[in-house]
Parts: structure tokens; C-alpha cells; sequence
């Protein structure tokens, strides 16, 4: 460790338990982030000042006047420039602390690219907004031996809970299958900052454990918290399922594409069209797109903004539809302005 | 056993003290608290219940409960 890296952690160092040694493993460790909302926010904040080597980014979408309220890695400038949330958190990161290295990923993490992306990670933390890709991360982290974090709040409630592959439950040990019907989001139900910041300082805090050598001090507990109306409670993890499709019987539906939906809910009066192998030609649409309604574009993304929708396409020919929750609607549109 | 403990059975749910009716499983608490059984796992003395278990389990005079709901937001 450099004189600078000693004076810069030190007081991470004093922490006896931690140390030069756990420090030193956490400089040369490598955690993904699923997910750069509110969770993701606070646990990429947390693990660049610790000094976790590289950080891996992945978010889909853009910085939103929405979200300065509980994200806080983001400012009014990202909202002014347009710019997506893995970028942005990027640049943040990197002035909070130029030694680490940052990958940002403008991407919906799917069976296609998940192997590639979360390739080498030592962690991978839940910062996502939905279930299916929490089994799609349970699927390859219990698959490759992963530990992964999974956390979640809604409303003035969270909870998290660490799966240590081979040694803890696993997500599907303890809820087999992703709920059915409608769930509250944090755009039906709403969401205080206080319960994000609390769920994804936890989240960062079994992280650091994990990377810096100290993994046999994860409490094998289901962790809720409700910053409102109740305490933090602990629940002891449940048993491996002996009978686990994922961890006992090794069956991987959504690691393997079965599971994957091919338009997904953002819970955010928004569906997401994936449309992979596809890709745009954002400069084309742009020209096209003018005559038609008001555009705005970048390098990252194109908006098209035909009233009362709202169309973000990427050019790896993602879209995201803004202004319904109606999947036949945002077929309709997808297919009116941007082609089947 | 006193006739109170026959008419009505005391539970901790989440920390509260609970009155539920004799011979209550632990699927008829969810009902009784309206909540969907596909979103939470169920804590039941310290230990987990699988779901197929909920409906199997009558709730013991005493017992401690925690109901952990499962959220996707983030």
C-alpha cells in the first residue's frame, strides 16, 4: 500500500478488525452494482470512499427530477445534461476517488449479458427494482459461487439479506418464485430516503466484509427495517432448502433465457421493450423522429416526446415507454415510430 | 388449561401481542392480516417455514412469529 493509500483509509485502518491487511484486500477487490438507483447510490458512494478497487456499474436508465430526492450520487446537472445514471455515477465516483477504477454500463442486465458483465466480481450488490432480475442475479451468483446481497425497500420498509453460495440460504430457498400480480413500487407507494440509505449501508457493509477477507462475519440474517413505524428486526436466514431449484438442484431458469420476459414493467407508469440484436441507428431516428415530435439525443440515447408518451431509445435498441403501463400500447408505439 | 387459552390463543406477531382463534394455522394468520402468502417468508419460533408448511402448522399457545414481507423496489 502506497504512504498516500495508509493516510487516505487510515481511519478504516485503525478499525483493528479490518487493518492494513484488510484494507489492502479491499483495494484489489471488484464489486458490481446492479442497479444505480437509490440502493446503488449509497452502496457505490460507500464502497469507492472504502477503497474497493473496481466497481462495476450497471443501470438502464436516466437521471430523473424523480430521483434527486433519494439518490443521492446525482445532482441537477445530470438532469439538465440527460445523462444516464451509470455515466453520471461514473463521474462522481471518480471525483470522490480517482484511485479506484470505475465501469460504468448503460444496459439492462439479461441471460445475455450477465455472465460477461458480473465476470470476475468478488460481490455483487442488489440495487435493482425488480424481482426478475434479482433471480436472474440468485441464478448466476449461486451458479458461480458468487456471494450476492439482495436488498429492497418500498415505503418507509426495507430488507436485505446476504446469500453466501454453498453456505446460506439462497433467494429461492427462502421465496421460491417471484411474487404474481401487482406489487407496490416506490412509484405507487412511495419511498423515504432514510429507509434506502439505511438498506444499502447494510448492503455495503456485509460488501466490505465479504472483500476485505472478512466474510466469516456476515450475519446469516434476514435483516428488515421500517424507518416509520418499527424497529429494525432480525430474523434468522432460513435452512438451505434441501429440495432448492437453484442451489441444491442447479436449475437456472433465468440465467438460462427461459425465464426472461421479453417487456418488462418498470413499475414507473413505464414498460421497457427489449428488442436485442436490433440495434439503432440514433442519428437516422433522430432525423426522422423531428418531424414528428420533440427530440433530444445524445450519444447514449435518443427521447422522443409525442404527448402524453415519452419514448428513450438506446442503440443497442432497448426502449424504454414512458406514460403507460400498457404493453400493448408501448408494442403500438414501438412499432409506429421506431419499426418492427 | 384454563377455558381462556380454549376460546382464544396469544401469539406474538412481529414483536405485537396477538389474541387469534383457537386452532389458527399459520396460512389463516396471513388471511387474518390480509396479507398475499406469495409475498412474505414466515419466521415461526425461530425457525423458517417453507410455504407448503403454512397451512400445516397450527400456531402454539405462545408462539413468536415474524413475518418478513418481500419488496422489489430500490
Amino acid at each position: 500500500m502506497t504512504v498516500q493509500d495508509l493516510e487516505r483509509y487510515s481511519r478504516q485502518i485503525r478499525f483493528a478488525e479490518l487493518g492494513e491487511g484488510g484494507q489492502s484486500d479491499l483495494l484489489r477487490a471488484h464489486a458490481a452494482i446492479v442497479g444505480c438507483g437509490a440502493l446503488g447510490s449509497i452502496q457505490a458512494m460507500i464502497l469507492a470512499r472504502a477503497g474497493v478497487g473496481r466497481l462495476t456499474l450497471i443501470d438502464r436508465d436516466f437521471v430523473e427530477e424523480s430521483n434527486l430526492q433519494r439518490q443521492f450520487l446525482f445532482d441537477e446537472n445530470d438532469l439538465l445534461d440527460t445523462v444516464p445514471k451509470a455515466i453520471a455515477a461514473k463521474r462522481h465516483l471518480e471525483r470522490a476517488n480517482s484511485g479506484i477504477a470505475v465501469d460504468a454500463v448503460v444496459a439492462d442486465l439479461n441471460s445475455d449479458n450477465v455472465a460477461e458483465l458480473l465476470e470476475d466480481c468478488g460481490v455483487i450488490l442488489d440495487g435493482t427494482d425488480n424481482f426478475e432480475t434479482r433471480y436472474l442475479i440468485n441464478d448466476f451468483a449461486v451458479s458461480r459461487s458468487v456471494p450476492w446481497i439482495y436488498g429492497a425497500a418500498v415505503g418507509s420498509y426495507g430488507i436485505t439479506m446476504p446469500v453466501l453460495p454453498g453456505v446460506s440460504a439462497c433467494l429461492r430457498c427462502v421465496y421460491p418464485e417471484p411474487p404474481t400480480g401487482v406489487q407496490p413500487t416506490c412509484e405507487t407507494g412511495g419511498v423515504l430516503n432514510t429507509i434506502t440509505a439505511v438498506i444499502g449501508s447494510l448492503q455495503a457493509a456485509d460488501a466490505i466484509k465479504i472483500l476485505s477477507g472478512n466474510v466469516g462475519r456476515v450475519r446469516l440474517k434476514i435483516t428488515t427495517a421500517d424507518v416509520w413505524d418499527g424497529p429494525l428486526r432480525e430474523i434468522d436466514q432460513a435452512r438451505r432448502d434441501a429440495d432448492c431449484p437453484a442451489c441444491v438442484r442447479r436449475e437456472f431458469p433465468w440465467l438460462g433465457g427461459e425465464r426472461r420476459a421479453p417487456v418488462s414493467l418498470c413499475g414507473r407508469n413505464a414498460v421497457q421493450i427489449h428488442e436485442r440484436g436490433r440495434p439503432l441507428n440514433l442519428a437516422d431516428l433522430r432525423e426522422r423522429l423531428a418531424k414528428l415530435g420533440g427530440v433530444r439525443a445524445n450519444e447514449f440515447a435518443l427521447r422522443f416526446f409525442i404527448s402524453p408518451y415519452d419514448l428513450t431509445l438506446f442503440p443497442d435498441g432497448r426502449c424504454i415507454v414512458k406514460g403507460t403501463t400498457d404493453v400493448g400500447i408501448a408494442r403500438s408505439l414501438y412499432s409506429r415510430y421506431v419499426g418492427n | 388449561m384454563s377455558t381462556e387459552s380454549r376460546i382464544a390463543l396469544h401469539a406474538t406477531v412481529n414483536g405485537e401481542a396477538r389474541t387469534l382463534a383457537p386452532d389458527s394455522t399459520v396460512l389463516d394468520l396471513l388471511h387474518l392480516l390480509e396479507i398475499q402468502p406469495d409475498r412474505v417468508a414466515v419466521e415461526y419460533n425461530r425457525a423458517i417455514l417453507k410455504p407448503p408448511e403454512w397451512g400445516q402448522t397450527r400456531i402454539a399457545e405462545g408462539a413468536q412469529l415474524e413475518i418478513v414481507q418481500f419488496v422489489g423496489g430500490g
